[in-house]
């Protein structure tokens, strides 16, 4: 046997990278709706109760993530109240599966989406919604005629940024879905578990070079696709 | 059909209260910047809901404090003309000049798109993006698509303050045919003496959030030669009005003997419209 780390990633590690992308994919997709339309209260609206909300959003960034880890296992379990009612209206298990995996990390990445949004909804001028308004839009034709094209930049940043983070959730994934080789066993928590046994640097090190190139290639591609959209919005 | 407005309204430093018509025509609303006129536009086309106050157009109210009724924007069908114009910066020309056309009410019967762009002289310009226009193209656009989305009543709040003096004469022929059309009513909120005595076939001048005089415009040498003093010596004149015995000035002028009063008198202290008699 040669000692040269062997360049290709196991079955195990694949299985890894393919249920990270797969976690991050539907964690990103199904959050934004909501992002979206929390980024845009927050932005918008002044109701009673709004910093509660802008609190609430912000709190799995200050929480540690294997309290809201926890928490979503106490809530989402299926003895809890939430995990009880989806599993005996819709038969949605949650706990211990790669959909709990992509719940914890939509929740975990959802302060950062909202955050970048946010700030990209603040950014449209109100009198161009006014204008709108006077030219007969109702404030929805508002919202997705002028609103949502202006800040499409922020909210493709907004996406990207979540899908990196979501590929790289850890502390609340393990709480709440275990690590379960092939059902909930993330990028990092392949790394973890590798680094646990011996011999295992190996493998954890092309895990590692992975993460990185999602990381980067996530960033490259929000720049990219954020200048494309910026341009085509302010519209020379 | 007639715009009545009625409007008290609280405005940092001084309190908005006003009531005019707006007949047929195009009505000027005139006074200097920070006597309340935008506040006025605001509250017409429902942007802005007043302390208290009702305005109506024709016979269909649109607000009116004490019952709690305020139609909000989307539902007046007036055309606003915003004095940056205001064009979606992400939308073609064409798809500006259209952007109200699918809102309005199927029997409303407004212009043709190509009737609007042969008026305005803007169809080598419908394929470009709003950024890629000049100041006068920006503002042929805006009102453009104010007519196209089939108002009632035009509301140009400014429309050329953003302008220069060849940008302005170009546009404002387009607002002379307007008027003379009669098809829609017009209120125009200027401070330019020379737009009110070009465009107005009323003129309501406003002061201090009050209505200082309404009527037709007053005779083009008086504007003229008021026009010049004024904004030559405005301030200083109204200084030495407050500290004039009788409240008169009487100065020589373009040749004539002229005479400055005030109006309303000069006991309440401040040249609320000085006034050439």
């Amino acid at each position: 046997m040669i000692a040269l780390p062997d360049p290709w990633l196991g079955p195990t590690e694949w299985q890894a990278v393919r249920l990270s992308m797969r976690v991050a994919f539907w964690a990103t997709l199904l959050s934004l709706p909501f992002g979206v339309l929390t980024a845009y209260a927050l932005a918008r609206w002044r109701f009673p109760g709004r910093q509660v909300l802008n609190g609430l959003v912000h709190l799995p960034l200050i929480l540690p993530p294997v309290v809201t880890g926890y928490l979503l296992l106490i809530a989402f379990g299926r003895r809890g109240p939430v995990g009880q009612v989806l599993e005996s209206w819709f038969g949605i298990v949650l706990s211990f599966r790669w959909t709990g995996a992509a719940l914890a990390a939509a929740v975990m990445s959802f302060p950062l989406m909202v955050r970048a949004i946010r700030l990209s909804i603040e950014a449209v001028d109100p009198r161009l919604e006014a204008a709108a308004a006077t030219l007969g839009a109702r404030p929805i034709w508002v919202f997705l005629t002028v609103t949502l094209p202006l800040a499409l930049p922020g909210i493709v940043a907004g996406a990207i940024l979540a899908f990196a983070k979501a590929v790289g959730e850890f502390g609340a994934t393990i709480t709440f879905v275990s690590n379960i080789p092939g059902q909930t066993q993330t990028i990092p928590s392949a790394i973890h578990a590798l680094l646990q046994v011996p011999g295992g640097e190996d493998a954890a090190g092309r895990l590692v070079v992975i993460a990185v190139l999602i990381a980067m290639a996530a960033l490259a591609l929000s720049e990219f696709l954020g200048r494309r959209v910026a341009r085509r919005v302010a519209g020379a | 059909m007639t715009l009545s407005v009625r409007l008290r309204h609280a405005l940092p430093g001084f309190d908005l209260d006003i009531d005019f018509q707006v007949p047929p025509g195009l009505t000027v609303l005139f006074g200097p910047s920070g006597a309340g006129k935008t506040t006025v536009m605001n509250a017409v086309a429902g942007l802005l809901r007043p302390d208290e106050g009702r305005v109506a157009l024709g016979d269909q109210v649109l607000t009116d404090t004490r019952t709690g009724l305020h139609l909000p924007p989307h539902r007046r069908r007036l055309g606003h003309v915003f004095q940056e114009g205001r064009l979606f910066p992400h939308l073609s020309v064409r798809r500006n000049l259209l952007y109200g056309r699918r809102f309005a009410p199927r029997g409303a019967k407004g212009p043709d798109l190509e009737q609007i762009v042969a008026m305005l002289g803007i169809g080598h310009l419908l394929e470009r993006r709003p950024g890629a226009l000049s100041g006068g193209e920006r503002s042929r656009v805006a009102l453009g698509r104010a007519l196209l989305a089939g108002p009632r009543l035009i509301l140009a709040d400014e429309p050329l303050a953003a302008l220069d003096e060849a940008r302005k004469a170009e546009i404002l022929p387009f607002f002379e045919r307007l008027r003379d059309e009669g098809s829609i009513p017009i209120l125009y909120v200027t401070h330019s003496v020379a737009e009110m005595r070009r465009l107005a076939t009323t003129v309501v001048a406003i002061e201090g959030g009050r209505v200082t005089r309404t009527g037709p415009p007053p005779p083009a040498d008086e504007a003229q030669d008021f026009e010049a003093l004024w904004q030559a010596l405005g301030p200083a004149l109204a200084e030495r009005l407050r500290d004039a015995p009788d409240g008169r000035l009487r100065l020589p002028l373009a040749g004539r003997q002229v005479t400055i009063g005030l109006d309303p008198p000069a006991d309440r202290g401040m040249a609320q419209d000085p006034r050439l008699r």
